[in-house]
């Protein structure tokens, strides 16, 4: 039990914030660690002796999708293509300018290029642990992290000209 | 020689990400200076990783709630292995429904008040419970005997239909009910008491624009409480119990009004 918390703990800091930087609710960010934190200790002892850090991550993510996956299913016509388009839900109200435009750019990419961005350029996991995270090959984990950096510069950039052309 | 070897997008994701060899990051420097475009390309990834990382490290510095705490969670689960509804779950679906342009504005106008909502009926709970449990003489209005007719009576004016849980199971009997002021609305609460004579008060009312919402666990001057919204209806278990005595109860209740279907099929 010590030995699991002693594991699992450190770990719980990044998991609240990848859950928060997707959800932006902090209760229900909070519900998402909790099942994985509640999946991960139930499922210790299938546990390969490989990377916690990304093991963890990866029951995260795929509990978060699977929620997708499931309200989809309930609530039918929304294509499987909806899925990798979906944006994280709203933008945060006290957001204007600045530093929190940054979070505006991230919700209008899709979830697989939120999370690569996330995983790599926040929670700081190698491109191998962010392969086994999203369950891609590393040459995709480059790719995809490529085009997620690209369109989010595309996104600022054009937030920024039209900030510019209102001030004129 | 490395150097010789064509720059390719992954070279300037590491150079972002700082994770290049040295002979690698000299020959991805050498480029960057021939190619200013891409060069300044870079800087804003750069800036904007940064940015991100900033925007988002008040999160991990957070005290971590205790809830979360491995030990808090072992013990819950040797209580209790049913799965919470999954709050994000349905804010994900909210999502979805935020592309297909519909659910998205109404979501974030009606999150906040809400939330608020769900505490103040929470606090009404547990002031109807602390007042109420401790009543020796009248703690309930209608008693168990009559059930059917309490549950009928308190459905009819809570404008949705209810249910009185049986927790047999969890040791507790249903003594009786009553109709409270909420707000302006009518509110039903049911009592149960244990052999002991320890009680605890389940308390519902209409309200919540959500279909569902996960629990949230509140604990003032020794009563804890779990609320959550299903169906149109909000519910407030209560009782003087630490919270991993009263989860197994809350679930137990929520998993009921699952089992016996939807009590409010033809709602609305």
């Amino acid at each position: 039990m010590d030995e699991i918390a002693s594991l699992l703990e450190p770990q719980i800091p990044g998991l609240r914030r990848y859950a928060w930087a997707l959800l932006r609710d902090c209760e229900a960010a909070d519900d998402l660690v909790q099942d994985t934190l509640e999946r991960a200790i139930s499922r210790w002892n299938q546990r390969r002796d490989g990377d916690l850090r990304a093991w963890l991550f990866a029951i995260q993510r795929n509990l978060f999708i699977n929620g997708l996956r499931r309200r989809k299913a309930r609530g039918t016509h929304v294509g499987e293509e909806a899925l990798n388009d979906v944006p994280a839900p709203g933008m945060s109200p006290e957001s204007h300018a600045g530093l929190h435009d940054v979070l505006k750019g991230l919700d209008a990419l899709p979830e697989e290029q939120r999370s690569i961005l996330l995983l790599v350029g926040v929670e700081d996991l190698s491109y191998e642990q962010a392969a086994r995270v999203l369950d891609i090959p590393l040459g995709t984990v480059m790719s995809r992290l490529s085009r997620a950096r690209a369109r989010l510069r595309e996104f600022m950039e054009a937030r920024r000209s039209t900030a510019l052309r209102r001030v004129k | 020689m490395t150097g010789e070897r064509p720059i390719g997008e992954d070279d300037l994701q590491a150079y972002v990400d700082e994770r290049l060899s040295p002979s690698r990051l000299e020959a991805v420097k050498a480029y960057l200076t021939d190619h200013p475009a891409t060069a300044e390309q870079v800087e804003r990834e750069i800036a904007h990783r940064d940015a991100l990382r900033m925007r988002l490290a008040f999160k991990a510095q957070e005290p971590i709630p205790s809830r979360l705490r491995i030990a808090n969670l072992v013990a819950a689960r040797r209580r209790s292995p049913l799965a919470r509804p999954a709050a994000y779950a349905a804010l994900a679906w909210l999502a979805i429904g935020g592309i297909l342009g519909t659910w998205g504005g109404v979501w974030w106008a009606s999150r906040q008040p809400m939330q608020a909502e769900a505490m103040s009926v929470a606090d009404n709970a547990i002031a109807a419970h602390r007042i109420y449990v401790g009543e020796r003489l009248h703690p309930v209005e209608v008693p168990a005997d009559q059930e059917a007719h309490l549950v009928q009576w308190l459905s009819r004016r809570v404008g949705k239909p209810l249910t009185a849980p049986n927790l047999n199971a969890q040791g507790y009997h249903l003594i009786g009910g009553r109709l409270l002021p909420d707000g302006g609305e009518a509110a039903a609460q049911f009592m149960y008491e244990d052999a002991g004579g320890s009680r605890l008060t389940l308390y519902a009312r209409s309200g919540g624009n959500e279909a569902q919402t996960s629990f949230r666990f509140e604990e003032k001057g020794g009563v804890s409480a779990f609320s959550w919204i299903d169906k149109g209806l909000s519910y407030v278990v209560s009782a003087k119990a630490d919270r991993t005595q009263l989860l197994p109860i809350a679930e137990a209740i929520y998993k009921q009004f699952e089992a016996t279907g939807d009590p409010a099929k033809g709602r609305l």
